[in-house]
């Protein structure tokens, strides 16, 4: 006998859809091929809600909520693309540009950047406001690999995958607001710091912030969709 | 059939988006039939015209002039489009923005210099204190980014804008691409 | 413990201090003792010894009018002395029982006689470290009656009927709230009392947690009884030193009575206190970054739902409320919820305190009945602007809050009042600013402080507010264009709707309510490059008169 299954159905832009009920708005939507843009969620890692971009509309409340973390509720109506989403997602990825210093043209990781691609998939062709052009540091420590400030939007996956799923908590943040940074250990260079060198937060970043040393030019792909398939193998031991 | 005027400039940039442009080879003499080039680094003329119909703009602003040209061009063009990634976000010459003017004049007129080191103070347009792209210099009609924009990119874009059409950039390149 | 032996203690205590002559308060918080009110204390000691009458000096908390510090309050002549020094002590001591000292008196009878004290009851009256004075000003009887008389659901009822809102700013249902962690489930629950009080110009808290800590602990016992929580928690700012010693004593001294422990007022109610240091980062005072800095991890939000409520602290259902919402709870159920709700306006119930400071007369601490009007807090209690210059703006909210100009001075304090005038009633902070203060700056003020304070998590705080800040800079520095100001409006929009937590939702505030009744300050610093406040450093002149467009 399978155990019963608590089933909601629920309409996502106009489209009538059905879930478990511990399932979020972004899990359903994207079972049904409705795409909505995310840069901090990541497949297998805790849910932060930090990135905005996965932002939509829910009928009859005023608030904006973040799919990733949005759990369905019977007859619940969401809307992820309208004019006003789209705003706020093109400015979210303009901040993050002007944030700090991405050099498309020059980066490890052009043509495999998740920023990159959300900013064209959200038809952005330029940025509004000033670029901040903070000068930050570069970590090359590390004999395997290195971690570029300049490049880093603080979505927090390297943070997440060493602590969830390699266990280790090398990385982690360190300052405030706009000077954020995320850090090995105490602020030890990532070579000096606990790391085990095993690679994961290089592939679950979703830009060129961290990247392998042995790669040249820009033939960086990363693979981070080992992620969910380390849970299932754990779960299923 | 009147030909549409057409300028290209080249700022601070590496003329990268001028030889993708160039790229599109044979399509060139297709689309040469419909524009006069009348300014650009390619043709020899040597003042820019009184009224050009679309100006494509490549580098950044980097210098006063830089500002200058930018700001004259754009009085005398209809449409103006920011070709390529230095127009459109400063790219590879803002990369000094977080430095300064000043360390890359050292490594470049010093630290690179065996004999007579010095920093150049006549002719060379002085550097701004940093680069930015033309649009927070200047209103810009259409955002072409990609470093360089493929020579396909060039050719959908001018086919659309001869045939008085604004093409949708986003679904065409991206930034770095 | 039983209500007998409290109704002792209370007597005991309130014939303790009727053997005395007199009462000599001194004020022993933050404020006045930075004026070393702790010498003139000694001071005053000593000479009462000399003069040998009988009268006792003791310490007290907050009396309010902090501007007047250090201040005297002797009982039972009720005559306030301010500026009081040591030098004073002799003449002060030699006067009891003749004419007041004419020139120390604080002659602002109107100051106090506009207020209501419901909260601040106590402060000024009794020493704040010892339970027996809290005691002989019928305190803990509310727990007495809560435990041995009253089921939680009564309880909840109770503060449900008096109208009580969240004094942290949100002004959510105090009832409301507590019921929901009472139906969440029958395990683990807590209580956390919300003293990281950030807001700049804000002390409301720090006042109530020196000068009367035991009512915040019984307003927490009260409400861990009606929840079925058995672990409260106070998270207090660690720049608050002298609340953080105040209350621990009093903890302490919570306990010895029995009001904390197991077997509380001889029932089987078990529940404890422990106290928790913020360390100085003003997204704490938001519940859920409040509640991981408890659990050791980084203070920073997370999206709600799940709510508190439902999941907090170690995620079990948790209640959080403010300082003065506890503060408000132990009068609440003495007096009854009609009293309670008989005080304020139609969905605004009681009074609220306010910290009230900038360019105004009579800085301090005030509390007053909701519904009063901006006008008679300003200018009657407070005494209105000093040194000749003219009202401009009041700001209220802190950084999520807004500027309100003269226009609104009649507006009268409720939650939804302040709301539609583009404010918010906030924790209680009131910036009064005149013609020096330049609007445009005042915004750029709270930017930065939002900037700074912003935890780094969601993109549009942390890069949105650096962001709204340059821009803020340059319109500040005549550097300016129409374009820049639309990005800002633009930026603000997308802020405030984008943000992950309250700090980022509210961070535009400032800015929109400026802009919503000072634009025409922002027109003058773009196209005149003309700070009027001559604070800004652009280089400008005064537009001529037929340009000025409000």
């Amino acid at each position: 006998m399978s155990p019963a299954v608590d089933v909601k159905t629920l309409v996502i832009d106009g489209i009538d859809v059905s879930a478990r009920a511990d399932q979020t708005v972004l899990e359903v939507a994207r079972e049904n091929n409705i795409f909505i843009p995310t840069l901090c969620h990541l497949d297998g890692l805790s849910d932060v809600g930090a990135c905005r971009l996965c932002l939509v509309e829910v009928k009859n409340s005023p608030k904006l909520f973040p799919a990733c973390v949005l759990k369905v509720e019977e007859g619940m109506e969401v809307t992820t693309k309208s004019d006003r989403l789209l705003h706020y997602r093109q400015t979210i990825l303009e901040l993050l540009f002007a944030e700090r210093n991405h050099v498309c043209s020059v980066c490890v990781t052009n043509n495999h950047c998740e920023l990159q691609a959300t900013a064209q998939s959200q038809g952005l062709t330029h940025v509004r406001l000033p670029y901040r052009s903070p000068r930050l540091g570069v970590d090359a420590s590390n004999e395997r690999f290195v971690a570029d400030q300049n490049r880093c939007i603080l979505c927090t996956r390297c943070v997440r995958v060493c602590d969830e799923i390699e266990g280790a908590h090398v990385w982690d943040v360190m300052g405030r607001g706009i000077d954020s940074m995320v850090i090995t250990d105490l602020m030890q260079p990532w070579g000096e710091s606990s790391c085990t060198r095993c690679g994961k937060c290089v592939n679950v970043c979703p830009t060129g912030a961290l990247f392998d040393k042995t790669k040249v030019g820009s033939d960086h792909p990363k693979y981070p969709d080992f992620v969910p398939y380390l849970n299932m193998m754990r779960e299923g031991r | 059939m009147n030909k549409i005027k057409l300028a290209t400039v080249w700022l601070d940039g590496c003329s990268g988006c001028h030889m993708s442009f160039l790229d599109m080879d044979e399509r060139l003499l297709e689309l040469s039939s419909q524009f006069n080039l009348v300014y650009s680094p390619l043709v020899d003329f040597k003042d820019y015209p009184e009224m050009v119909d679309v100006a494509l703009v490549e580098g950044a602003i980097s210098s006063v002039e830089d500002e200058h040209k930018i700001q004259h061009i754009r009085k005398h063009t209809t449409l103006l489009v920011a070709m390529g990634d230095c127009a459109v976000t400063g790219n590879v010459p803002a990369m000094r923005n977080p430095f300064g003017p000043l360390p890359i004049l050292e490594r470049a007129y010093h630290e690179n210099v065996s004999a007579q080191p010095q920093t150049p103070s006549v002719i060379v347009p002085a550097l701004l204190e940093k680069v930015r792209p033309v649009h927070e210099f200047v209103s810009v009609d259409l955002y072409l980014p990609g470093c360089p924009p493929a020579a396909d990119t060039f050719f959908t874009v001018i086919t659309e804008l001869l045939a008085g059409r604004i093409p949708d950039v986003a679904s065409l390149t991206r930034f770095g691409a | 413990m039983t209500s007998e032996e409290l109704l002792q203690i209370a007597e005991a205590s309130t014939a303790e201090h009727e053997q005395f002559d007199f009462q000599l308060n001194v004020c022993m918080g933050t404020g006045c003792m930075s004026q070393h009110s702790d010498k003139v204390k000694a001071a005053l000691t000593e000479e009462v010894a000399k003069s040998g009458k009988h009268c006792h000096v003791r310490q007290t908390g907050c009396m309010g009018l902090c501007a007047a510090g250090p201040l005297v309050l002797v009982e039972p002549t009720e005559t306030r002395y301010g500026n009081v020094h040591e030098a004073d002590a002799k003449e002060l001591v030699d006067s009891l029982g003749g004419k007041p000292l004419e020139r120390l008196e604080t002659h602002l009878d109107k100051y106090f006689q506009g207020q209501q004290h419901i909260v601040l009851e106590n402060s000024g009256h009794i020493d704040p470290e010892k339970i027996d004075e809290y005691i002989g000003r019928d305190g803990y009887q509310a727990l007495m009656t809560a435990l041995t008389q009253m089921d939680p659901q009564t309880v909840i009822e109770q503060i449900s009927k008096s109208g009580l809102r969240g004094r942290g700013g949100g002004g959510y249902p105090t009832g409301l709230k507590w019921g929901m962690v009472a139906k969440a489930g029958k395990g683990q629950k807590y209580v956390i009392c919300n003293g990281d009080e950030g807001d700049p110009g804000a002390f409301m808290d720090r006042s109530v947690l020196e000068s009367d800590p035991q009512r915040v602990i019984e307003g927490m016992a009260i409400a861990a009884y009606a929840v079925g929580a058995s672990k409260g928690y106070v998270y207090v700012r660690a720049e608050y030193p002298l609340a953080i010693s105040r209350l621990t004593a009093s903890l302490r001294e919570a306990r010895r009575r029995g009001f904390l422990g197991s077997n509380i007022c001889g029932t089987t109610f078990a529940f404890d206190i422990e106290i928790r240091l913020g360390a100085g980062a003003f997204v704490c005072g938001e519940e859920t970054a409040l509640i991981a800095s408890i659990e050791g991890q980084r203070g920073q939000p997370r999206p709600r739902p799940p709510y508190p409520a439902v999941s907090g602290l170690w995620g079990c259902p948790t209640l959080i409320n403010n300082v003065e919402t506890f503060a408000n709870i132990a009068p609440i159920l003495r007096n009854g919820p009609q009293w309670y709700s008989s005080i304020g306006t139609e969905r605004s119930k009681g009074t609220k305190v306010f910290a009230l400071t900038g360019k105004i007369a009579n800085t301090g601490l005030v509390e007053i009945p909701m519904g009063m009007t901006l006008r008679e807090i300003i200018f009657e209690i407070g005494g209105g602007i000093p040194n000749g210059h003219t009202f401009k703006a009041v700001q209220t909210g802190g950084p999520s809050g807004g500027c309100l100009p003269e226009e609104h001075l009649d507006l009268s304090v409720s939650y939804d009042a302040l709301i539609s005038a583009g404010s918010m009633m906030g924790s209680g902070g009131m910036i009064v600013m005149d013609d020096t203060s330049c609007m445009v700056n005042v915004a750029r003020f709270f930017m930065e402080f939002c900037m700074t304070e912003s935890c780094g998590k969601c993109v549009p705080c942390r890069a949105g507010t650096a962001q709204m800040f340059d821009l803020l800079t340059k319109i500040c520095d005549g550097e300016a264009t129409h374009a820049d100001l639309d990005l800002l409006i633009d930026l603000c929009d997308v802020v405030k709707n984008t943000s992950l937590c309250g700090l980022g939702m509210t961070a535009p505030n400032p800015v929109l309510s400026t802009l919503r009744y000072f634009k025409h300050e922002y027109l003058e610093h773009i196209d005149n490059k003309y700070c009027r406040a001559g604070v800004c450093a652009c280089a400008g002149k005064a537009p001529a008169k037929e340009e000025v467009t409000a």
